[in-house]
């Protein structure tokens, strides 16, 4: 039932199903694991780096990447793609386009959320013209905006897109989306490393070789976005993994 | 990426020409939205005679005058602006309008005396317009011009504030105002006026010139009676005034222009706008105020003719 009515975007299935939207989803489910997480005073956005070739250039793979950096204001717009390359180069750039062409009509620099509703605008329409796919990307689009206040969004191929307050996109994203909802507390994002452990902690949950392959970048309010090396990635991992041990030692005395 | 790069208003065009593009009898429906869709990425505008290569018998294609943008087509032989030059009416821009921003807020005063040439249209007309609670503009130029472009400017602020939850600042609003105007350029459009509001930043102020000039400032004055006030204006003012003395500082520079230029006089209106929003303080007769501020005991001493020595 599903091949008569999956080759073309723009026709329905007769249960109310666009099947090209959805396998633009699982498309996106094959991509690597994003996690976003959405703190008092800092917005976090960590993503699972496949192991680089031997002979590749580490340093030109990177995923999180700036979308608008308003250099008075220390203000900034991260996002990161996860699904086809391609697509999110693509997307990524319009983005940037409309960040600056926005600040040109109207003086002022882009919302989160003007963004982001750009972002998935786009998208949309993609999946209601003829002769051309969907992105098959999904988005986690992290900043602050003028007010101070924190924001993470996240975008579909279908071109809708939610506020959040943690989430996680990609290969194993349903894992580390129900470790989040475990963990997400108020203690958990309290202060800015207490998020930023968290973050990663959601991501050591699938990430197989530990720190050396996760990417992570922060933006702190007022201050610029920042992005780790993978030195500084491993300092909170080795703290993540020692806070463990203690914590498994306090339990295995407890019986006595 | 051209297209990325233009104006809201440059992505109006761009609809007309798939909506008519569809209604043409020729072509068949497939055809139809190809080329539709793909005038959807090329350049803007013409695209309707792309499409179906018509072009109508007593029109000539656009004036070097004219911007690029609009695709206008024009009767035969007829420059705009050589002929309103030629034919059209004297329009003399007589107005005194001023604005000043200070602690408390943004002073917007304006006299009432709408000119054309030596004839009064009105004695009595309000040259400040509100654009939204905590933005006004006071007009100067073809009075015509100001309320089509402020009923303009008002839509796009509204549609804004409905999109992003929150009305833009009066800088957008002024960089809003001069983009669109700056597309008729060469047109013969005569606004200009002082954006004055109050939003995120505190109090501010802009002035927009229809040819596209948009500065920010702390005094202005518009209109043929703006030297007379501009010399009031600068010998009193001070940031931090109280009210009060905003109050007079803006009558009196008013009332000075009014008795010295034949343009302007009626009336003055004086509006303020405060965080709370705007709110128009007083329309007081021109020559009642003159005399009362030039024959207050104050007055005489402050900026009254010293005596010769003999």
């Amino acid at each position: 039932m599903a091949s008569r009515y999956d080759r073309a975007i723009t026709v329905f299935s007769p249960d109310g199903h666009l099947f090209q939207v959805e396998y633009a989803q699982e498309a996106v489910k094959k991509g690597s694991t994003a996690v976003g997480i959405r703190g008092t005073n800092i917005v976090v956005l960590g993503v699972e780096k496949k192991s680089v070739a031997k002979l590749q250039d580490e340093r030109t793979v990177r995923k999180i990447c700036a979308l608008d950096d308003h250099v008075c204001m220390a203000f900034a717009v991260l996002t990161i793609f996860i699904g086809l390359t391609a697509d999110a180069r693509v997307v990524i750039n319009r983005a940037r386009v409309e960040c600056q062409s926005h600040k040109l009509t109207v003086e002022d620099p882009v919302t989160v959320e003007y963004i982001t509703r750009f972002i998935a605008t786009l998208k949309q329409k993609y999946t209601q013209s003829n002769g051309r796919r969907p992105f098959g990307i999904s988005a986690l689009i992290v900043g602050f905006d003028d007010d101070g206040i924190p924001r993470l969004y996240q975008t579909d191929p279908s071109g809708t897109y939610h506020a959040w307050k943690a989430n996680a996109i990609g290969r194993s994203a349903k894992t580390v989306r129900e470790f989040l909802e475990k963990n997400y507390t108020e203690d958990a994002i309290a202060s800015d490393n207490e998020a930023i452990k968290l973050a990663i902690k959601a991501l050591l949950e699938v990430v197989q070789s530990g720190g050396k392959n996760i990417e992570l970048a922060i933006i702190r309010r007022n201050q610029p976005l920042k992005m780790f090396s993978a030195k500084e990635v491993e300092l909170y991992v080795t703290e993540i993994e020692r806070e463990k041990e203690e914590a498994e030692k306090k339990k295995s005395k407890k019986p006595v | 990426m051209k297209r990325q790069l233009t104006c809201l208003s440059g992505q109006f065009w761009l609809w007309p020409s798939f909506s008519v593009a569809s209604l043409l009898p020729h072509q068949t429906p497939v055809t139809n939205s190809w080329l539709a869709s793909s005038k959807l990425h090329s350049a803007p505008g013409m695209a309707l005679q792309d499409v179906c290569k018509w072009q109508s018998p007593d029109t000539q294609g656009p004036s070097p005058h004219l911007p690029q943008a609009g695709g206008w087509a024009v009767p035969r032989g007829c420059d705009p602006q050589t002929f309103l030059q030629i034919h059209g009416p004297r329009l003399a821009h007589g107005t005194t309008t001023l604005a000043f921003r200070f602690r408390h807020g943004v002073i917007a005063a304006a006299d009432t005396r709408s000119s054309c040439g030596s004839y009064v249209a009105c004695p009595a007309s309000c040259k400040v317009i509100p654009v939204h609670q905590h933005l006004l503009g006071t007009t100067s130029g073809t009075s015509a011009d100001c309320a089509t472009w402020y009923r303009v400017l008002q839509r796009e602020l509204r549609l804004r504030e409905l999109r992003e939850g929150q009305l833009p600042s009066v800088a957008s609003a002024a960089k809003l105002l001069s983009a669109m105007m700056s597309r008729y350029r060469g047109l013969d459009l005569c606004v200009a006026t002082a954006l004055c509001g109050w939003d995120r930043s505190g109090p501010m102020l802009f002035y927009v010139y229809s040819d596209g000039t948009r500065l920010q400032g702390d005094i202005f004055s518009v209109g043929s009676g703006s030297p007379y006030a501009y010399g009031v204006l600068d010998r009193g003012y001070r940031y931090d005034m109280s009210t009060q003395e905003a109050y007079a500082l803006a009558r009196c520079a008013v009332a000075h222009a009014t008795h010295r230029d034949a343009y302007s006089g009626g009336s003055v209106d004086l509006f303020h706008v405060r965080e709370s929003g705007w709110e128009h303080v007083s329309r007081s007769d021109a020559c009642v105020l003159y005399s009362g501020v030039t024959e207050a005991p104050g007055a005489r001493a402050r900026g009254g003719c010293q005596p010769c020595p003999s």
